[in-house]
């Protein structure tokens, strides 16, 4: 194994690389929210709680000895329903509520599934294996000396399956084009026939699925805890770098938070004493919001008295 | 029958302008005051006093704050935590370089570098509002957090990163007792609370309300957004840096930054919503709500405990875990039910106390 001193080029190569691999692991957390604010207008907060709730749940059928695929399936359609749940029992009464209204409900709602979480399954901190190893894969260490995990490259390319399915869809299908209707006006687009309230549990629906993938990613890295569904948070700046409505904007915003954060921490933040990745991407995410409000790839906002 | 406005009548422009315009409205509000000041310190047990009261009245100080800024001005901020520790550690760091000073110019000037910091973290919010500003208050709390543990210089070098307050002197007498320490977080509540009373039916007030409801249509009749938002985010950050103040030299003695996390600005924001946006009063009882209902909770869990066998421990991340779940399930429930929170329906009770016996 080669040295690491921070002299070295390829160090320098490998803090971005691998700050980009975790950058995508932000911006899989980050797809489930541009999700929803494309097809609903609603910030949903509680995407976070998701993700953890998926990963905690399908820890807690392991412990109890389902096996593998059995337990994705069963977590599977638990997120599903607990999604229709969500749009039923909360959105639907909220309906044309105000979107800061609708906001603190997500917030809400965070609670209440973190909560429904742990007293379900305890909250002890348990490890995942996903039967993928993190280890270093081999031949990119030979070539070029970097240590990059498996895991990682793993997440890279289900988040690079999964914006290429989410695009298809949202731009190609019947459904996604729905989506994108709703979105721009609900009224609207009753009243041309398009059913709200499939397209809506759809939608949730799908961002569920989206946290268990996310989940599932994030366990294996840092075993499930509670810690999951503050990613909710880290997912913000991602957001507003790329912009809120931009499927594009999430990854690329997820690249450039997840680098940045580590370069900074690496090259800067070491000389305070580190820890500074808890709020840098804040701080560039609102430097960015100043010349930038609407994102790289977010739609303008344009407002009218 | 109870109240009634029939044969009050206002022959002056001084009556006009009263908080409490009902004879019924004033005797009730003095009652209480009064009962607060003297009855309950001399009834109450100390427990009571130290661990429901005194948290009570610090919360309702930062709930006030908050208000003013989520309620009145349509600001999201998840900061309020963040504003907290920074009156805290400005009061212990004035405190300790000024031992002479007495403690309320102290704590006052705590406030005031509180303010002074929330100016600069309100900054961004002249472009951008909504759940945007949710994340750069965000950024204030998170760099709030790192920079008091991160940096030993204001916490004077502690190696622990706890700081104790000095003991309270006031000429001579040392406020420790109990009933001394609620009643100085009384008074502080008492003088906030008529301060921010007047100031949201003041111009500036009035000017926040019209922000919230719509900025451009505000910017539009002439209304400066700018000055406006800031002094918001300044007075907010008043109120939260002296209830940190408090919390730390009143309410603990010795606090770190992490006493002051993201959860405790989560649950000020709660506060404000269950509350009631933009209501006063609602502060008070959003945040006795949200003191009482976690002993609440634990009660009902240890009794279900006792009752059903089986499930004779409760551990106390399981009941942390129901404390979550009920946080979260009021907090839907009140956006659905009544968006306005406890304050509205402290006016619906108000309206029915009017009529009562009769039906209209």
């Amino acid at each position: 194994m080669l040295e690491i001193i921070p002299e070295q080029p390829m160090f320098l190569v490998e803090v971005i690389v691998s700050g980009l691999l975790t950058g995508i692991m932000y911006a899989l957390v980050a797809l489930g929210f541009v999700l929803i604010f494309k097809a609903s207008g609603i910030f949903n907060f509680a995407q976070g709680a998701f993700v953890f709730f998926a990963a905690l749940t399908f820890v807690g059928l392991l412990e109890l000895g389902v096996n593998f695929w059995l337990a994705l399936v069963i977590t599977l359609v638990v997120m599903l329903v607990l999604a229709i749940a969500v749009e039923r029992v909360v959105l639907r009464p909220l309906v044309n509520q105000p979107l800061i209204i609708l906001f603190m409900a997500t917030i809400g709602l965070n609670f209440l599934v973190e909560g429904i979480a742990q007293v379900t399954w305890g909250s002890d901190v348990y490890p995942l294996d996903i039967r993928i190893e993190d280890t270093p894969v081999d031949f990119i260490a030979d070539a070029t000396g970097m240590l990059l995990s498996r895991q990682e490259m793993v997440a890279a390319g289900i988040a690079a399956a999964m914006v290429l399915i989410l695009t298809v869809f949202f731009n190609k299908t019947k459904y996604g084009r729905a989506l994108r209707a709703v979105a721009d006006d609900h009224q609207a687009s009753l009243s041309v026939g398009i059913p709200l309230q499939t397209i809506w549990a759809i939608t949730w629906g799908a961002a569920g699925v989206i946290a268990l993938v996310a989940g599932l990613m994030w366990g294996a890295k840092t075993g499930v805890q509670f810690s999951l569904a503050l990613l909710a948070l880290k997912a913000l700046p991602v957001l507003i770098i790329g912009g809120f409505d931009s499927i594009t904007g999430a990854i690329v915003g997820g690249l450039i938070i997840g680098a940045g954060e580590k370069f900074f921490e690496v090259f800067i933040g070491s000389y305070f004493g580190g820890g500074t990745e808890n709020w840098f991407p804040f701080v560039l995410a609102t430097v960015f919001l100043l010349f930038r409000p609407q994102g790289l790839f977010g739609e303008k906002i344009i407002e009218r008295v | 029958m109870i109240f009634r406005e029939a044969g009050q009548f206002k022959s002056n422009y001084r009556d006009d302008e009263a908080h409490l315009v009902l004879k019924e409205e004033r005797w009730f509000v003095l009652g209480v005051t009064l009962f607060a000041a003297v009855v309950v310190p001399l009834v109450a047990s100390d427990y009571i006093l130290t661990s429901i009261l005194l948290p009570f009245l610090i919360f309702t100080l930062a709930t006030i704050g908050l208000n003013i800024l989520v309620g009145y001005t349509g600001l999201i901020s998840l900061g309020s935590a963040g504003f907290m520790a920074v009156g805290a550690f400005a009061a212990y760091k004035i405190a300790t370089a000024f031992p002479w000073m007495h403690f309320v110019p102290v704590f006052v000037l705590a406030a005031v570098i509180a303010a002074l910091v929330g100016i600069a973290f309100g900054l961004p919010s002249l472009r951008i509002k909504g759940f945007y500003l949710a994340v750069t208050t965000l950024a204030a709390h998170f760099f709030i957090e790192w920079t008091l543990t991160h940096f030993g210089w204001f916490s004077n070098y502690a190696s622990s990163g706890v700081i104790s307050s000095p003991p309270l002197d006031t000429f001579g007498i040392v406020i420790d007792e109990p009933w001394e320490r609620y009643l100085l977080c009384l008074g502080f509540l008492v003088v906030m609370t008529v301060i921010a009373k007047n100031l949201v039916r003041s111009e500036l007030g009035r000017s926040w309300m019209a922000i919230r409801d719509m900025d451009v249509a505000a910017e539009v009749i002439g209304i400066p957004i700018l000055k406006t938002k800031l002094l918001a985010f300044a007075i907010s950050s008043f109120y939260c840096g002296l209830a940190g103040a408090l919390w730390a030299f009143v309410f603990l003695g010795s606090v770190e930054a992490q006493a002051f996390d993201i959860f405790r600005a989560f649950e000020i924001l709660f506060m404000v919503i269950i509350g009631g946006l933009g209501s006063i009063v609602g502060s008070y009882l959003g945040a006795a709500f949200i003191v009482i209902m976690p002993l609440v909770i634990t009660n009902v869990a240890f009794f279900v405990a006792g009752v059903v066998p089986g499930l004779s421990e409760v551990g106390a991340d399981t009941l942390a875990s129901l404390e979550l779940v009920v946080f979260g399930g009021m907090i839907v429930f009140f956006l659905i039910v009544e968006p306005f929170g406890l304050a509205r329906l402290w006016e619906l009770a108000k309206e029915r106390l009017r009529l009562w016996p009769f039906p209209y």
